[in-house]
């Protein structure tokens, strides 16, 4: 996993609440190796028209979008389906950081697996932060891991990022974490073989 | 492992019997007993072959073809392309390398993962059950910690048979009262969902309690978990009960007659201790849940179905607003329109949310010789539940009421496996999620549960069943 510690960068502001992994890569993309990248397929029909051509209003496909490493989104960012090809698709784009009030349970997990940071901000903030961007839209925003702020344009102010110690420490460090696993392998081993001698049926 | 004293929830209580150890900052390193996968995994497995690791502990892991598979027969090559083929093939190839058991497309034991863990007795009480699917809340029903994963997550579980996690808040839905004619667990979910909303129980854990649910069959008790997702909650759970007991007594992978009484004792304990605390209580009166129908692009997006398509100016928020209006604009409906009545295309029973034979029943026993007046398709959710279905009669009731009569997987409701719904088609389905293009791209979906898609399969609209 790719190490993350701080991270500058425009914004690109992705609308809709309850923004599904569906929407985020479609179910017919993920039999793709991930050699291929999966960058191309992100948002791939939310940012097409009937026509299939590249939709000039859809905010990732404006001028200037394309380097951006920071999206704003909205409520519940990534529900639905467990599909990690979510997160592939960011992380093969070239996003570093997502800004949104809440997010999917496993979507979050995924995307820490990934090097990417899922900032919950409340709601306000992120309302905020898209109004200014409606008006900025070169404006930028500084994720800092390290000291676990996030800096917002104009006098929005800098606000603590709230992330479980263990995953930042982890993306911090681009700690693989199976290695890491590995060192707990005595423990491991230890309850297993307890576990399984008074459930013998997990054994056959 | 933690030895707490005070009262504890059932999560709490299989929680800590997972628990290894606790990290200094945070999250358990929790023990997975069982670990289901499926096509998907090619990525987990390619991570593992790239560390030249192999699955730790294969006899707790089962693999299972669902998403790809076909419907239309039982080899690979029946698949719809030569790439979803392919994923089948893979699959079978990843899991000999593993030397994981696995049911294959042509076994008898092979289903949706989450319709046939129950129905082999992988899904027990107690367990710590994770799978690489977000719908891997069903199997809470039994009792046991399930959760759905990522494919990193998932490389960890083969890599070490253990995951680390923190531990989610609580959450108690009680459903009191008693269920109407023609109301079902799903009905209760999406009225759950309406009235909570799609990240309703995000971070939570469900544990779903009351009269309704203890009068509920297992099968009603796995779809009411199985839903939990679309409330944001990861995870769903049913304390184990007479009922959950006789239904996994003698199946395959269950403890044996010789195992049975140590087991059943100690599922006893694990049930919430009375003075436990939940983060969050949610209740219920099931005496006045209708049956339910979506009408947007969202599980929440859910009313009666003697309800109207709502006006997004009537929602509160502005974002709900926006998001109402973009859901009717891709729906094509208007506001103050009727439910009951709309003109449908397509009506499909089938996926882990309802597919398991009480729901071909209760679909079946709605027909009584009439016949369906728009294409109608049955994916049953496992082999097994086909084959009953058919010894039932069930089947022939389907096919001479002009459904399709499918093999298993997760056909329509993945639509990945070339099962879809055509752009702008109307199809009233027993899945679980009405997002935009989730059957197909133009597709839309209205939720509703088994009885309900067959009332409306024979009368060509979303009918209330109730008058049928």
């Amino acid at each position: 996993m790719r190490a993350f510690t701080r991270e500058t960068s425009k914004v690109v502001a992705i609308p809709g609440v309850n923004c599904d992994t569906d929407q985020i890569i479609p179910g017919r993309f993920l039999k793709a190796d991930r050699a291929q990248g999966y960058g191309q397929f992100l948002f791939h029909d939310i940012r097409r028209n009937e026509q299939g051509e590249l939709d000039p209003s859809f905010p990732l496909n404006q001028p200037g979008a394309e380097n951006a490493t920071i999206l704003l989104v909205e409520d519940n960012f990534g529900c639905g389906s467990s599909r990690e090809g979510a997160v592939y698709a960011l992380v093969d784009h070239g996003v570093r950081a997502v800004i949104g009030p809440s997010f999917g349970d496993i979507f979050y997990n995924n995307a820490l697996k990934n090097g990417v940071v899922p900032v919950r901000l409340p709601v306000e903030d992120c309302e905020a932060l898209a109004d200014h961007l409606a008006r900025f839209p070169d404006a930028e925003v500084t994720v800092d891991l390290t000291a676990s702020k996030v800096t917002l344009p104009g006098n929005l102010g800098t606000h603590p990022i709230v992330i479980d110690a263990f995953a930042r420490e982890c993306i911090l460090q681009g700690l693989d974490e199976i290695e890491m696993t590995f060192t707990y392998m005595e423990q491991i081993k230890a309850f297993e073989t307890d576990r399984i001698a008074s459930h013998s049926w997990l054994d056959r | 492992m933690a030895q707490a004293t005070a009262p504890r929830t059932m999560l709490g209580k299989i929680w800590d019997e997972h628990e290894i150890l606790r990290h200094p900052s945070g999250p358990s390193l929790l023990y997975i007993d069982r670990d289901m996968i499926h096509e998907g995994s090619f990525h987990a497995f390619a991570d593992l072959k790239r560390r030249g690791l192999k699955p730790r502990r294969p006899k707790q892991i089962f693999g299972v073809a669902d998403h790809y598979v076909p419907t239309i027969g039982r080899k690979s090559n029946d698949a719809a392309t030569p790439a979803i083929a392919r994923m089948i093939d893979t699959f079978d190839e990843n899991m000999e390398w593993g030397g994981v058991r696995h049911f294959s497309i042509s076994s008898r034991e092979q289903g949706i993962v989450h319709v046939m863990a129950p129905e082999q007795g992988i899904t027990l009480p107690g367990l710590m059950i994770v799978c690489s699917d977000s719908h891997t809340s069903t199997q809470g029903a039994l009792g046991a910690i399930a959760f759905g994963i990522g494919q990193s997550e998932n490389a960890h579980v083969l890599a070490t048979q253990t995951i680390w996690q923190s531990r989610p808040k609580t959450m108690r839905v009680t459903i009191d009262g008693v269920l109407g004619q023609g109301v079902t667990a799903k009905d209760v979910m999406l009225a759950l969902i309406a009235k909570i909303g799609a990240a309703g129980a995000g971070g939570h854990a469900i544990e779903f309690a009351g009269q309704v649910v203890r009068d509920m069959s297992i099968e009603g008790r796995l779809t009411l978990c199985n839903m939990s997702i679309e409330a944001a909650a990861r995870f769903g759970m049913v304390a184990p009960d007479e009922t959950t007991f006789a239904y996994v007594r003698g199946r395959k992978f269950a403890p044996s007659e010789q195992e049975w009484d140590r087991a059943v004792a100690h599922w006893r304990q694990l049930v919430t201790d009375d003075e436990a605390v939940f983060d969050r209580e949610v209740t219920l009166n099931g005496s006045e849940i209708a049956p339910m129908v979506t009408w947007g692009t969202s599980p929440e997006d859910a009313v009666a179905i003697t309800g109207r398509v709502p006006d997004p100016s009537a929602f509160e928020s502005s974002e709900k607003r926006k998001a109402v209006t973009k859901s009717l604009e891709y729906m094509e409906l208007t506001p103050g329109v009727a439910l009951d009545g709309l003109k449908l295309d397509k009506v499909f029973i089938g996926s882990c949310t309802n597919s398991r034979i009480e729901d071909l029943r209760a679909a079946a026993s709605v027909l009584k010789g009439r016949k369906a007046v728009i294409p109608a398709i049955v994916v049953p959710g496992s082999t097994q539940v086909k084959a009953q279905a058919e010894a039932e009669g069930i089947a022939q009731a389907f096919q001479e009421a002009g459904f399709e009569w499918r093999e298993s997987g997760c056909s329509m409701c993945a639509a990945i496996n070339g099962d879809v719904v055509g752009p702008g088609e109307r199809c009233a389905s027993t899945s679980n999620r009405n997002f935009v293009g989730r059957q197909g791209p133009g597709a839309r979906t209205h939720l509703v549960s088994p009885a309900m898609a067959a009332a409306a399969a024979i009368s060509g609209c979303l009918t209330d069943v109730r008058r049928i």
